[in-house]
């Protein structure tokens, strides 16, 4: 018993919580104490302490920095054996693992509980509004459903499952053998899930769940009950957990790359997650300050937020905008990626326009930050401000159109595999234009005045997030499932999946165009009789989306289970995840793989763009003079170094 | 890499662009005229609605190609360049890009956007402009309703829940907020904007229409989010001035006959104070609010002293199921004496019964 509880694992972490809680108890008696502060005990106190500490004793339990800790107590270096590494029960899923493919599997099945927590919280919103008046739920559920809902979807299903798939495929994808820092990347997946099941706790709270939206807007946050801290700590969390995966990309893309594949190599989800790691590590610290602030003012008596103690209400949409504006990129840059690789492959040609495909990226990240007060036009702040925030809002949509015409033009005389993952990216192609179309008349202020706060902004959100981001990550999770499971799913009901999501999508969130602008408000629990039968409507079709994803959920299951099994690269892709087994063994390539040419060089006569054995490197005429595929004495130079 | 067998005779094949370019220009149409017939806006009873509604027209004008140029290629694609029985091991094409289109796909739709924004700029200047002699209303918001003060040249503001406009008397609102952030929307006006607490904010509307329209809060302001709306009744001048004299008479003269005037402080307010109506169900008194405790449940059994520390303290004791810092702590002064004392008086009536 006494050796379980020495080794790190689970009953470790369950110790460490114990403690961490013990310990919150211990420093609230102290200080309150030292105050003279009555009663000595304060319930909330220990518990916005508690939400902190006890996740820390977990994760120092669970044997997230014991390696640090040994190293920083000065004690002798411990040759690394790789026993954290890979997986071989079910068990070593449930252990500090530093295999980033057993990451990237922790991280994808976690979010997606996630994202059918979320879903089953939205079909109840949808119960309660198939009529007007109050049904079952009261305004304080209500609020709750929609704020938990939005919380889980954004920042413990979408953010991380993009991370989760790139932990995956990218250090395969640039031949690498692992991450940069494997313990770090270890560490920012067991945040993930305590900061889901932390904002999921905040419905035991009383006074109930928070429900502020996601957006958290002081002061209503600040006065709202206690559930209130479990998505402001919450998010620490979720937000700790994404900035040090980004940080551990940047350092892998930018170090780590095989011999040979210079920037302009790389495959485009590289890409993507390289221009999505700026905009994690530049801006989500904003989200987790606001957050902050807030703790500050509700339990430790700041006036930040507060016009009555000289605080300022307008500061907290600024910087809280500041990081979620940026952060609709963060949601959206890694599906552009993932759609990039599946067009190319799908179609059986290059990509259209690489470079510029790159370059907009990159330009994405830029322009994000520059258009943050668009959430702010009706929110009372300096009239000037709309102005610039408009034109860098709709300026935004070239580098966006560029992408999608980019994409256009590589399914021009392709070979078009018409599968599920392909299926799913053409879904998204359309869905996302209208997301666009809709973000294009959010730009414009006057519209902007007289739909905020509306439906319409519902439907937009929908159309980008779910008909935009959501679609990509099924594409990806169909695409890339071959490579991660080693099994194959079933195409019929991949594309049964498809059909019914694109056709109930649509038929639930598109009436929320009309609505809005007709003017029913959003988070409301009821409305007038005359959107009585559109909502009748929506509802009933949103529940046949629910049952949509139920059967992508049997269908993950049971091919995982029992699915034929996928041969190492099925999908005749030329990058080099494919070149390895599926699954890919426990150190990825016995020898580092050669980058010899571009990453999608389809219908060029002899074109390679990886040799995995190290020694001939052939140098065919047709890969290397075309296109993106010209390697840069830079990239070499850093490739060279690398080894 | 895949032979080149059936290669040649597929791409030779000629892709009919100008019969895709004829079933876009056709989608585009019909998609333009439905876009236009469908009714989108509530009806208008501004001047600044005309050029908003016609704006959303342009942004129709605007997107409705864009999306057919994309939905059509896609359609297109997948039908014409599928792959075919026997073509598993083709591939497509090797082409890499062209210039002159990146740049054509790059620069048109900036053009596009730059020129709708100008003419953006240019509706919202209209729709913002100053108007000669604006009448100035507060607006007030709080949890969970809305007051509006029309400032007297003599004397005390005259305060009511209920919004009155005179028809093509333009009219600046001053908005501002007692808790938290609230937002100040009539959809037939198309125009809000937040109250936010320490700042005041404004805008400007002429109504063009009789009638009453919704008066909607727009931004969750907490648990009564939902029901705060009221209504913005727009009336001849000559019946403005009639309610403005009588709203500015001493509040003795109003209607007495048979209605309580404590029910109807409950069920309606005075002005200053939220009506406890809009929060609380009371059978006796008519209302159906449900931000707060049901009070044909809660208040039967309930003596005097009870009822006015729940009034003026609310707080004090709350009933399970409910929070606290919900109800406004600030009865005690937005409710004369004699209002309070009524007020009790009339629920403890009620408890009674």
């Amino acid at each position: 018993m006494v050796a379980k509880l020495r080794a790190p694992g689970m009953i470790r972490a369950a110790l460490g919580t114990l403690v961490g809680i013990a310990l919150s108890y211990v420093i609230i008696i102290i200080m309150r104490s030292w105050y003279d502060l009555d009663p000595v005990i304060d319930g909330f106190a220990v518990l916005e302490l508690a939400l902190f500490l006890a996740p820390v004793g977990f994760l120092i339990g669970l044997g997230a920095f014991d390696y640090w800790f040994y190293w920083a107590s000065g004690r002798k270096t411990r040759p690394e054996d790789h026993s954290g590494h890979g997986a071989y029960s079910w068990r070593d899923y449930f252990r500090v693992n530093t295999d980033h493919k057993v990451i990237g599997i922790q991280y994808v099945v976690t979010s997606f509980f996630f994202f059918f927590v979320g879903g089953l919280f939205a079909m109840l919103m949808r119960a309660e509004l198939a009529q007007p008046g109050r049904q079952f739920v009261d305004p304080n559920t209500f609020n709750g459903l929609f704020s938990v809902h939005a919380s889980l979807l954004i920042f413990v299903f979408i953010i991380p499952v993009f991370a989760g798939l790139a932990n995956y495929v990218l250090p395969l994808m640039i031949g690498a053998p692992d991450m940069a820092f494997p313990r770090l990347n270890a560490l920012s997946f067991w945040m993930l899930p305590l900061g889901g099941i932390m904002m999921l706790l905040s419905f035991f709270a009383p006074g109930g769940s928070f429900a502020s939206g996601w957006t958290a807007y002081a002061p209503l946050s600040v006065t709202a009950p206690e559930g209130q801290v479990f998505f402001t700590i919450g998010v620490q969390f979720a937000g700790a957990s994404s900035i040090a995966t980004a940080l551990n990309f940047l350092v892998t893309i930018i170090t780590m790359r095989a011999p040979g594949m210079s920037f302009f190599r790389m495959p485009l989800l590289v890409w993507a997650n390289f221009s999505t790691s700026l905009l994690v590590v530049i801006a989500t610290p904003f989200v987790a300050v606001s957050q902050i602030m807030v703790l500050f003012d509700r339990s430790l008596g700041f006036n930040f937020f507060d016009a009555t103690g000289r605080g300022d209400v307008l500061m907290y949409q600024h910087i809280f905008w500041f990081y979620s504006h940026p952060a609709v990129y963060i949601m959206m840059l890694p599906g552009f990626g993932i759609i990039s690789e599946i067009l190319a492959v799908k179609s059986r040609k290059p990509i259209f326009g690489y470079r510029m495909m790159a370059f907009s990226l990159l330009a994405i990240v830029v322009l994000g930050f520059t258009v943050w007060a668009h959430h702010m036009f009706v929110s009372g702040m300096q009239d000037w401000i709309r102005i610039p925030m408009m034109i860098t809002t709709a300026i935004i949509a070239v580098p966006t159109g560029i992408k999608v015409f980019s994409w256009l033009a590589t399914l021009w005389r392709g070979v078009l595999h018409m599968d599920t993952p392909m299926l799913f990216a053409l879904g998204f192609i359309t869905m996302f234009t209208l997301g666009g179309i809709s973000g294009v008349m959010l730009a414009i202020i006057p519209v902007t005045i007289h739909v905020s706060d509306t439906y319409f902004i519902v439907a937009h959100i929908h159309y980008v997030l779910f008909g935009g981001s959501l679609m990509t990550i099924f594409a990806g999770v169909y695409y890339w499932f071959p490579k991660m499971t080693g099994r194959m799913y079933d195409e019929r009901l991949g594309k049964l999946h498809f059909w019914t999501t694109f056709i109930f999508f649509n038929a639930t969130f598109a009436p929320m165009h009309l609505i809005g602008i007709q003017g029913m408000p959003r988070r409301v629990a009821d409305y007038a009789e005359q959107w009585a039968g559109w909502n009748l409507a929506m509802s009933i079709m949103s529940f046949f989306l629910g049952i949509s994803a139920l059967i992508f959920a049997y269908n993950m299951i049971a091919s995982w289970r029992g699915g034929p099994r996928a041969e190492s690269n099925p999908w005749r892709a030329l990058t080099l995840e494919w070149q390895v087994s599926s699954p890919p063994p426990i150190f990825n390539f016995d020898t580092i793989p050669t980058v010899v040419g571009g990453p999608y060089e389809y219908g060029v006569p002899g074109a390679v763009h990886g040799v995995l054995k190290g020694a001939e490197v052939p140098e065919p005429a047709g890969a290397t003079a075309s296109g993106a595929g010209q390697g840069s004495p830079a990239g070499r130079r850093s490739a060279r170094d690398e080894e | 890499m895949p032979g080149r067998m059936s290669e040649d005779s597929r791409h030779e094949q000629r892709v009919p662009v100008l019969q895709i370019v004829v079933v876009g220009l056709i989608a585009s149409a019909l998609g333009i005229a439905a876009g236009l017939a469908i009714d989108w806006f509530p009806e208008s009873a501004s001047t600044q609605a005309g050029p908003v509604d016609h704006l959303y027209d342009v942004l129709i004008w605007s997107s409705v190609p864009i999306f057919v140029l994309v939905t059509v290629v896609v359609l297109f694609s997948a039908w014409k360049f599928r792959m075919r029985p026997g073509e598993e091991g083709l591939d497509g094409p090797p082409m890499h890009g062209n210039t002159r289109l990146e740049v054509i796909w790059t620069a048109v739709p900036a053009v596009i956007l730059v020129l709708l924004c100008s003419y953006a700029w240019i509706v919202l200047n209209d729709i913002e402009e100053a108007q000669a002699n604006e009448m100035r209303i507060n607006v007030v918001g709080q949890q969970f309703a809305w007051t509006f003060e029309y400032p007297q040249r003599d004397g005390k503001p005259i305060k009511s829940t209920q919004l009155y406009l005179p028809k093509d008397q333009p009219v600046r609102f001053h908005v501002k907020a007692l808790d938290v952030i609230h937002d100040f929307w009539v959809p037939a006006f198309r125009m809000k904007i937040d109250a936010v607490p320490g700042i005041e904010t404004r805008y400007r509307v002429t109504p063009d229409r009789l009638g009453t329209f919704p008066v909607v809060g727009a931004e969750l302001c907490g648990l009564g989010h939902a029901v705060m709306r009221s209504s913005a009744r727009v009336v001849t001048p000559a019946e403005f001035d009639t309610w403005r004299e009588e709203q500015g008479a001493p509040a003795t003269a109003t209607e007495g006959g048979e209605v309580d005037p404590a029910e109807q402080l409950f069920a309606e307010g005075n002005g200053a104070a939220t009506a406890c109506g809009s929060c609380h169900t009371l059978g006796d008194a008519d209302t159906q609010g449900q931000a707060g405790p049901d009070l044909d449940e809660t208040l039967p059994g309930k003596d005097a002293a009870y009822i006015r520390e729940s009034i003026v303290r609310p707080d004090a004791e709350i009933t399970p199921g409910f929070q606290r810092g919900i109800m406004p702590k600030n009865y005690g002064d937005t409710l004369s004496d004699e209002e309070l004392q009524a007020l009790v008086t009339y629920l403890g009536k009620v408890a009674g019964k």
